[in-house]
């Protein structure tokens, strides 16, 4: 998938360096996945290539190979710098598929990557990040190294899930120690944001739970039509004459039609079923940037409660003179601009985040939409080719009747 | 499986879908008339749908559930919503419609003599307990109608109460009056009868089983001119036909006759009236035996039978039946598993289209931004025809079950044509073993005579039992031909059976895979329709992409 960078969104500069008119571009594509090592540390890798216009980048081309766990460093990296920007999700690392290995698992994984990749490409913001140039274009041994130094510090299981839950255990324990109710936001708006979004989640998991279900029943619809034409066949072969020609034909068409079917079974998976999984994914991430600011908040409210106490303590000092008064003050002003800094901090989540929301909603109704078509455009394909199929067979039944 | 693990959330949600569905306004373009959509409930699984659907019983569980409030297409199948469309649902009557072929039922109606036979209204008979087994006796009676045109039965239209036990009877009697015919094969007894008999499937299933088995003796066109069934339909009370005594008892009979015969006591040969049936009765346990030795002479023995089936087209078509039934049981199966996947894929449908209209109406109550109402209303589309899908592969599901079904009955049939071929058989049997008896009963007597030749004047004794000896040629040979005769009756109705079954067959196949065909053809040209509105409205999202 090859995205133009909007221009709406913050253009990047035109470098002087280069005068030529073309707009500047950034396309990704992820390709041509190969099985690499053998056993339990079998692995994926993927074709990671570049082509831009862009200064910061090395040439026109890059082609780099990447792995799973090297986009999970990407990820993990993006999220720890812009907090407040919905970070795409990836596709989830499989403990057990991923022994399976099926050709289907592998595009579906890297159609999911693909996308991953072009999201962050397209984003005013995250397309910026030292992470995403370096994921681009450094070569295998750095990037080795730079995803094992990041186990130690960030080890990270997938963010929004473990912080969620961090969240709720401190809550229960702060309730079941006495402690008081942690800091929330009193913003209607927000707590309605958050109650949608949680909501959202249950919903659409539902739906993609149902479409995968889909799938499947294509494929079983397909199995046991092919098997029925066979046995249709056979029952030809024994009657002869008119009436087994008609039973033979039968078990041609249910065979062609079970090829349908399984085409079809195939088109709603990559076609309707992943988007709408990648819907849940997305939903999922913004629950993570939800947690990363009730974090910042939290943070800046327990900084504006210290900061008062100081100043209590620090008029104190001042009423009684005492020699500890001008540490207390140089304390303090490290506190009001630690202070400020975690205000501005908390305040540039929520402003990124009501830009985010307003961007993610627009794209999803486009991304909906057009899955929408394409599970539609399917179904009445393949419907139709049912009806044509089996049509054609109805002359040749009229003339075994008379 | 029927994703039973979500009717939880099916019937809770129940009620906010059936609100949810009432306010779904259809777009003004969509021409069809059945703009109520209904939750799709997953009511009709694979088993109803075998049992339930592909009886033509007025009782039909799913058409007899009350109106909501809500029209639902789904459970009234036979309603008016899809007035634009030309096919008819299911239970209709109406035949030579040109997208729906009903398959053949009752298809006596298009003969001159007709019997229309229900089976209604079972109903539990407690006797009082006058036996040694505690519980007393209690059965299910049926009560049996019959509308007929037949001058035999001197009448139109009769009604009885019968139970299961008369209709072994029945079976039973028919199975000996009509040897070499294909007949109907009943309904299995159950092997826990009165236990298993509460239960109330049980009881439906039987019923139908029951109405089934007499409408397919209706429409054998020498059965249903029986003396034994009229008997059966019309005789009040009690019925009289001689009943099945217990094997025991005959057994017994014979288990007594036979030192009597060994001993010569009581008469050894076979009577002419006794050789038209078979020897398997128990009664006669010396015939029995006798003809067992035949058997075992034919297939083992250096010499070839006496006579032989020698009918080079009998075995023909027999091998041909054979290979038939072999394919029939396979493609039974299948078809089977084929409505069943039909079925699931109707069922997932549904369960997706709810999930989505959930979705909606969540979006819809929560929106903030423009863009989020009109996501609601695409899914809203999709939802919608979801649903519509979902109904429509059920109904396609009923019909291709009654089509199918085609199989099953055949299936069915071949046991009738087995017994019909073990009738041929035995009765040959019989032949082939007075056929032996004559051959020894002469040797005997050539024995004797020269034997009591050599004494001049003769031996009182062995006159006595020459005399004896001619007596029993004399019998043997009427036996003998009665017992050719009625082989070549059976090997007539074999014939006549055969070519019946050939024509019925060729014409009852083409009439399944032609409504088969049909139907997929207008239940999947409908599910397009749908579908391409859908793709329509939302293309506009594919050219964005581009």
């Amino acid at each position: 998938m090859n995205v133009q960078q909007r221009s709406g969104s913050g253009p990047m500069a035109q470098s002087p360096r280069s005068p030529s008119s073309q707009p500047p571009y950034l396309t990704v594509s992820v390709s041509d996945p190969a099985k690499m090592g053998n056993g339990v540390q079998a692995y994926i890798s993927y074709k990671v290539i570049t082509k831009t216009n862009l200064p910061e980048y090395e040439g026109p081309e890059k082609i780099v190979i990447r792995r799973y766990n090297d986009f999970v460093w990407l990820r993990d990296r993006l999220f720890e710098k812009y907090k407040g920007v919905f970070i795409p999700p990836l596709p989830e690392k499989s403990t057990v598929e991923k022994f399976r290995f099926s050709a289907e698992f592998i595009e579906m994984r890297r159609q999911a990557l693909d996308v991953f990749v072009n999201r962050i490409a397209s984003h005013h913001e995250l397309q910026q990040s030292y992470d995403l140039r370096m994921f681009l274009q450094a070569d295998e041994q750095s990037m080795e190294r730079a995803r094992s130094q990041e186990t130690g510090i960030f080890k990270k299981k997938p963010a929004d899930f473990m912080q969620i839950f961090k969240d709720v255990q401190s809550r229960v324990s702060d309730v079941v120690l006495g402690k008081e109710k942690p800091l929330e936001e009193s913003n209607p708006e927000y707590e309605k944001l958050k109650n949608y979004i949680f909501q959202l989640e249950d919903h659409l998991a539902e739906a993609q739970k149902h479409a995968y279900r889909l799938v499947k029943r294509h494929r079983e619809l397909g199995q046991s039509l092919s098997d029925f034409g066979k046995a249709v066949t056979l029952l030809g072969n024994s009657e002869g004459n008119n009436l087994g020609k008609a039973f033979a034909d039968l078990g041609a068409k249910s065979e062609i039609l079970s090829a349908k079917l399984q085409r079809e079974a195939h088109h709603l998976l990559m076609n309707f079923e992943e988007p709408l999984k990648d819907y849940v994914r997305a939903v999922q991430s913004i629950k993570a940037t939800l947690s990363e600011r009730a974090n910042a908040f939290r943070h800046h409210c327990e900084l504006a409660e210290t900061i008062k106490f100081k100043e209590i303590d620090m008029n104190k000092l001042r009423l009684t003179r005492s020699e500890k008064l001008a540490e207390a003050e140089r304390e303090y002003e490290e506190l009001k601009a630690d202070g400020a800094e975690a205000t501005r901090r908390f305040e540039t989540i929520v402003k990124l985040m009501n830009e985010e929301i307003l961007r993610f909603q627009e794209q999803k109704t486009i991304d909906m939409g057009l899955a929408f078509h394409e599970f539609a455009k399917g179904q009445a394909h393949l419907a139709k080719g049912i009806a044509d199929a089996w049509r054609s067979l109805l002359p040749k039944l009229e003339s075994c009747s008379t | 499986m029927m994703g039973s693990e979500n009717y939880h959330p099916l019937q809770q949600e129940e009620d906010e879908g059936i609100e949810q569905m009432e306010t779904l306004t259809l777009d003004a373009n969509n021409s069809s008339k059945d703009d109520d959509i209904s939750i799709s409930k997953s009511y009709s699984n694979y088993r109803s749908a075998m049992t339930t659907l592909s009886s033509s019983s007025a009782e039909h569980p799913l058409l007899s559930t009350p109106s909501i409030g809500v029209s639902d297409p789904l459970l009234s199948v036979g309603s008016p919503s899809y007035a634009d469309v030309v096919f008819t649902p299911p239970e209709s009557t109406s035949h030579g419609d040109e997208l729906t072929i009903s398959p053949r039922s009752q298809s006596s109606s298009s003969e001159g003599d007709y019997l229309r036979i229900s089976v209604l209204n079972p109903q539990k008979v407690v006797e009082p307990s006058n036996s040694i087994v505690p519980g007393g006796n209690t059965y299910i009676t049926y009560l049996i109608t019959t509308n007929t045109n037949i001058s035999d039965y001197g009448g139109s239209d009769f009604s009885t109460r019968r139970r299961f036990k008369d209709v072994v009877t029945l079976s039973d009697r028919l199975s000996e009056g009509y040897r070499g015919y294909f007949i109907p094969p009943r309904p299995d007894k159950s092997v826990v009868e009165s236990q298993v008999m509460q239960k109330q499937d049980f009881v439906e299933q039987r019923r139908a089983e029951l109405e089934k088995y007499l409408r397919r003796l209706a429409g054998h066109p020498v059965i249903k001119k029986s003396e034994e069934l009229r008997v059966f339909l019309t005789v009040q009370g009690r019925m009289p036909l001689p009943t099945s005594i217990d094997v025991a008892s005959r057994v017994l009979d014979g288990a007594v006759k036979l030192p009597k015969q060994l001993l010569g006591e009581s008469r050894s040969v076979v009577e002419p009236q006794d050789a038209v049936q078979p020897a398997k009765g128990g009664r006669d346990l010396l015939r029995y035996f006798k003809e067992l030795k035949q058997s075992v002479v034919n297939d083992w023995g250096n010499s070839r039978p006496p006579v032989e089936e020698e009918d080079k087209e009998f075995l023909e078509k027999k091998e041909k039946l054979l290979d038939l039934e072999q394919q029939l049981t396979n493609a039974s199966k299948q078809a089977e598993s084929l409505v069943k996947a039909q079925q699931d894929m109707g069922d997932t449908m549904g369960e997706f289209g709810l999930a989505s209209i959930k979705l909606t109406k969540f979006e819809n109550e929560q929106a903030v931004l423009h863009t989020q109402r009109v996501r609601a209303a695409d899914m809203k589309m999709v939802a919608t025809a979801a649903v519509k899908t979902s109904r429509l592969y059920r109904e396609l599901n009923a019909q291709t079950v009654k089509h199918l079904d085609t199989l099953h009955e055949y299936m069915g049939l071949m046991l009738a044509v087995h017994n019909a071929f073990s009738d041929r058989s035995s009765a040959l049997l019989t032949v082939q073993t007075l056929i032996s008896e004559l051959s020894s009963l002469h040797s005997r007597t050539e024995k004797l005579e020269t034997a009591s030749s050599k004494i001049f004047g003769g031996d009182k004794s062995r006159n006595h039992k020459l005399d004896e000896l001619k007596d029993a040629i004399r019998v043997t040979e009427d036996a003998k031909s009665c017992a050719v005769r009625e082989y070549e009756r059976i090997k007539e109705n074999n014939r006549g059976e055969i070519q019946r079954l050939d024509n019925e067959r060729q014409a009852d196949f083409v009439n399944m895979l032609k409504g088969f065909v049909t139907n997929q053809v207008a239940y999947n040209e409908k599910i397009a329709n749908e579908w391409a509105k859908v793709a329509e409205e939302t293309s506009k999202y594919a050219k964005e992409s581009m």
